[in-house]
């Protein structure tokens, strides 16, 4: 092993030099290529490493080519790498033509392997590709022999997200050094870090043999180190519930999009409505209906296909909810109770009608290309399409609004929420009112299907799995003001999702249905009720 | 008083008969139907005269008849107080999950792997029975469970749902909101419950074998007593005083209260024995049926209970009877021919029924026959 440590210190400061040297300047020594061939794997291994501390573009090529199994040497002995039917000269980096056909591959084992992979990212590093060496970075193992092959990284590298990855991956190779003080400067950097990586390194430090002793001899940096074991996870709380929030919100957003609608026909016409959820449902599939066009007539145009399916969602849920509106609904006003059967009576009709035509299993409905992914700050992924779905929840909640209190209509619908009766006496034509609201709800239930049908499965009981939570964020906000269920949603998203990493998913659902229950002991019409003095019949 | 009792429109509540004579002359053919006569065809007529009655028949009915003390339980809390619950499959599940827990013990080693505990118990590697299934090998103790547990949920739930005065839609709401938790919490294997699997593979009752015909006749005519006496209580309570103040609560809860009534006991009273029949029909389904399962707590059981009550005409005494036999009647008819189409039925008849019957079969016609007079 000695002698291994000291062919890679050679090879870190070959890399150096050779650097220093500038790139690319010398091809590589045929003999040296000759060698890979070699029987013997430790002869290999020495080429290998040779190889590696020249340090250029030529030898990463060669490398890799030898790892995937494209380099080949021909029957004249002439070393190449074939790459889908082309080849170039493993020496001089020119084109080989034609092929030589006798071609055999150069073989490895995997001990060669793990020994090319290092020697690789050790290459990576210098590349001139950031992703290239972000990712390098990554591959590294902390080794004290790296030492200064990080150092003249480090002193070349501009971007800050590689540096303190190399920074991080110098710390954890110093770590090992022999001299407390070095060890003491290691645990400063890592003390920075954000990763739980990090945190891994230091706390064998300071655990102790069976025997007694302390893996870590020094007293001064065992309590270096349990002090920066504190401060990454002090750091790493702040981000954990920083993210935690994210994922309440986003649930919250999905809460608000599915019951904003329920709010303004629950509110309008005292009528829960229980195929609301089949609402949803059916704006998921019209999403699905149009993807599936897309796809068939224009395939270019294929991410943009959400976009389309906004308004399609939009217009056949609210045209089927002003279908039941005329048909059944309208008939049960003032009888409630018999609403939400005969609504519960169309949601089962709705369902089967739908495994009927779709089949009973999910569809598939894919993220447009800009949706997926996310955003990484530090180290928290923020998926887009969740980031997407909390500015278009906050959109349709901000055009809901300004439809009700800066348009005719939803004066219209304001007024008889507050006082059926006296806003028919003063001419609101109320039964308009209610068709038209109640295909707005339905109509933004239908985008909130569109959207649910980007984050999870559309099958015939989507709506089922949503429907609770919305009626409770409606209990819970009470009825005739958006406030409430905005306030209702986000905090019922945002508990939940702070609940759950300690109760557990159901224990945390069962819980905030106790609390709903408790606090409507203190305000039986939710958290903001219109102010009157009807007393209710 | 004595006015107002002379008064031809007007009886003191709890004076009339309780039934007239064509009523107990009804219950009592019913009885001898049920106790006699169908035990008799299916345990002594050999099985290939005409008149045999199959094991499979004797279940089914039992199973309606079950559903029929529910309907009749949950017409007490619709039909007469105006409460809608949409959370009783929850009571009829905790009555069948505390006789099921008895039933589970009763099989002693002769589960697949010859433990005293419930093959589910270890396969999640338990060693003993967690405390809340103590003294449940005693059949005392589970009769007493099968009333307490959904009785205790009711009460506490009722008394702060009510006390706040939640009512109408809300309350509706909050109920199926606790079904709900409820069917999560049962799902979970850690609860003790078996999970989603529930209790089955019952052996045996009181040492009797649970497959055998003569159980399965005790049971059967054990229900239908049960069915009986369920509604001869509804009957008698309505009849009463308290009953009269139900359905004032139901016709104007205000007015009642202007008038001095505090309803909210009223209201917790008859919720509460709502929930304890329900409790107790549970127990007598489970052994028949062989199988308990979270899938009772589904909100979409609860609101088919609700449509029973609403098929055969709420606030009437047989409508309960009439709907939970028709609608259960069709649905083991649609669930073997056109499984797919029973949705398609169902949903209909919620639909139907709420728009054009809003009394019911039985209101409806009683109706027609007011409309001949």
């Amino acid at each position: 092993m000695p002698l291994r440590l000291a062919t890679r210190v050679l090879i870190g400061l070959a890399l150096v030099f050779g650097l220093c040297a500038g790139a690319g300047a010398a091809a590589i020594e045929p003999a040296l290529l000759a060698q890979l061939t070699s029987e013997d794997a430790a002869e290999k291994g020495e080429a290998i490493d040779a190889i590696a501390a020249i340090g250029d573009e030529a030898a990463l090529a060669v490398l890799s080519a030898l790892r995937d199994g494209m380099l080949k040497v021909s029957g004249t002995g002439q070393m190449f790498i074939a790459e889908r039917g082309k080849a170039t000269d493993a020496a001089t980096g020119a084109a080989v033509d034609p092929v030589p056909d006798d071609a055999e591959k150069v073989t490895i084992n995997n001990r060669l392997r793990t020994r090319i992979e290092s020697a690789i990212g050790a290459l990576r590093i210098f590349s001139k590709d950031p992703k290239e060496r972000l990712a390098a970075v990554a591959t590294l193992t902390a080794d004290e022999a790296m030492l200064p092959a990080l150092d003249q990284a480090l002193a070349s590298e501009t971007d800050p997200a590689i540096k303190s990855a190399l920074q991080q991956v110098r710390a954890a190779s110093q770590l090992k050094s022999s001299d407390a003080a070095k060890r003491l400067a290691a645990i400063d950097v890592l003390a920075e870090s954000l990763d739980a990586k990090s945190k891994n390194l230091l706390l064998p430090l300071m655990e102790k043999s069976p025997a007694g002793e302390f893996a870590e001899p020094d007293e001064q940096v065992r309590q270096a180190a349990s002090a920066a074991v504190a401060a990454i996870e002090r750091r790493l709380a702040v981000y954990d519930y920083a993210g935690r929030v994210f994922t309440g919100l986003s649930l919250g957003s999905i809460l608000l999009l599915v019951a904003l609608g329920l709010a303004i026909t629950y509110g309008l016409l005292g009528v829960i409505n229980m195929a609301h959820g089949e609402m949803l449902m059916i704006g998921a599939y019209a999403t699905y209906a149009t993807q599936t066009v897309f796809r068939a007539y224009f395939p270019a145009a294929i991410d943009w296909y959400v976009v389309f399916a906004l308004p399609v969602a939009f217009l056949v849920a609210g045209g089927i909810g002003i279908l039941l509106e005329r048909s059944v609904i309208r008939w049960l006003y003032g009888r409630p109770l018999e609403t939400l059967l005969a609504t519960w009576g169309i949601s089962l009709f709705l369902i089967q009608l739908v495994r009927q035509l779709f089949g009973a299993q999910n569809v598939e409905v894919s993220n447009p290309t800009w949706m997926s992914g996310g955003i990484t700050v530090v180290n928290l992924v923020l998926p887009w399409n969740r980031i997407v779905i909390i500015g278009f929840s906050m959109t349709v909640l901000l055009l809901v609004w300004l439809m009700l209190t800066r348009t005719r209509l939803g004066l219209f619908v304001r007024g008889v929420t507050q006082n059926r009766t006296m806003a028919s006496c003063v001419g609101v034509p109320t039964g308009r009112v209610d068709m038209i609201a109640f295909g707005l709800g339905s109509g933004i239930a239908g985008l909130a299907g569109c959207a649910l049908s980007q984050i999870g499965n559309v099958g015939p009981e989507l709506g089922q799995s949503y429907i609770i939570d919305s009626f409770m964020v409606v209990v819970l906000g009470g009825v005739g003001q958006l406030a409430g269920t905005v306030y209702a949603a986000l905090g019922l998203g945002v508990a939940s999702k702070f609940l759950e990493p300690y109760l557990g998913a159901v224990p945390t659902k069962i819980l905030i249905l106790v609390l709903i229950i408790a606090f409507i002991q203190k305000r039986p019409q939710g958290l903001f009720a219109l102010k009157g003095r009807s007393v209710e019949t | 008083m004595n006015t107002l009792a002379t008064n031809p429109g007007f009886t003191i509540p709890g004076s009339e008969p309780l039934f007239d004579g064509r009523a107990w002359t009804a219950i009592a053919a019913f009885l001898i139907a049920t106790l006699v006569v169908v035990p008799v065809l299916f345990l002594v007529v050999p099985a290939s005269s005409s008149f045999h009655v199959s094991a499979y028949f004797v279940t089914l009915v039992g199973k309606i008849m079950c559903y029929c003390a529910v309907a009749v339980a949950m017409n007490l809390i619709w039909g007469y107080t105006g409460i809608l619950s949409l959370g009783h499959g929850v009571f009829f599940a905790l009555g069948g999950y505390a006789f099921g827990m008895y039933l589970m013990r009763m099989i002693g080693r002769e589960g697949q792997y010859q433990s005293l505990l419930p093959d589910f118990m270890v396969f999640l590697d338990w060693k003993a029975y967690p405390w809340y299934w103590s003294f449940t090998d005693h059949f005392w103790v589970a009769m007493v469970l099968v009333v307490l547990a959904p009785g205790l949920l009711a009460f506490v739930f009722g008394f702060f749902a009510f006390r706040s005065r939640i009512k109408g839609v809300y309350f509706s709401i909050i109920t199926q909101a606790l079904t709900f938790a409820f069917m999560l919490l049962f799902f979970r294997n850690d609860t003790g419950f078996g999970g989603n699997n529930g209790f089955t593979d019952f052996k045996r009752i009181l040492g009797y074998r649970i497959a055998d015909p003569h159980t399965r006749a005790a049971l059967f005519a054990l229900t239908a007593a049960y069915l009986m006496a369920c509604l001869v209580l509804s009957r008698a309570l309505i009849r009463s005083k308290t009953g009269r103040v139900l359905t004032a609560i139901r016709d104007s809860e205000n007015r009642l209260m202007f008038s001095g009534y505090n309803p909210l006991w009223y209201k917790l009273f008859v919720w509460t024995l709502s929930a304890v029949l329900c409790g107790i029909a549970g127990a007598l389904y489970v052994p028949q049926v062989g199988i308990i399962n979270p899938g009772e707590m589904s909100a979409a059981n609860s609101i088919e209970i609700a449509v029973w009550v609403a098929v055969g005409g709420r606030g009437t005494l047989l409508g309960p009877l009439v709907g939970a036999s028709l609608v259960n009647g069709a649905k083991s008819y649609f669930t073997q021919s056109f499984p797919e189409y029973w949705l398609f039925f169902l949903g209909l008849l919620f639909i139907l029924v709420t728009l054009f019957l809003p009394k019911g079969v039985v209101g409806w016609f009683r109706e027609k026959r007011k409309a001949a007079a």
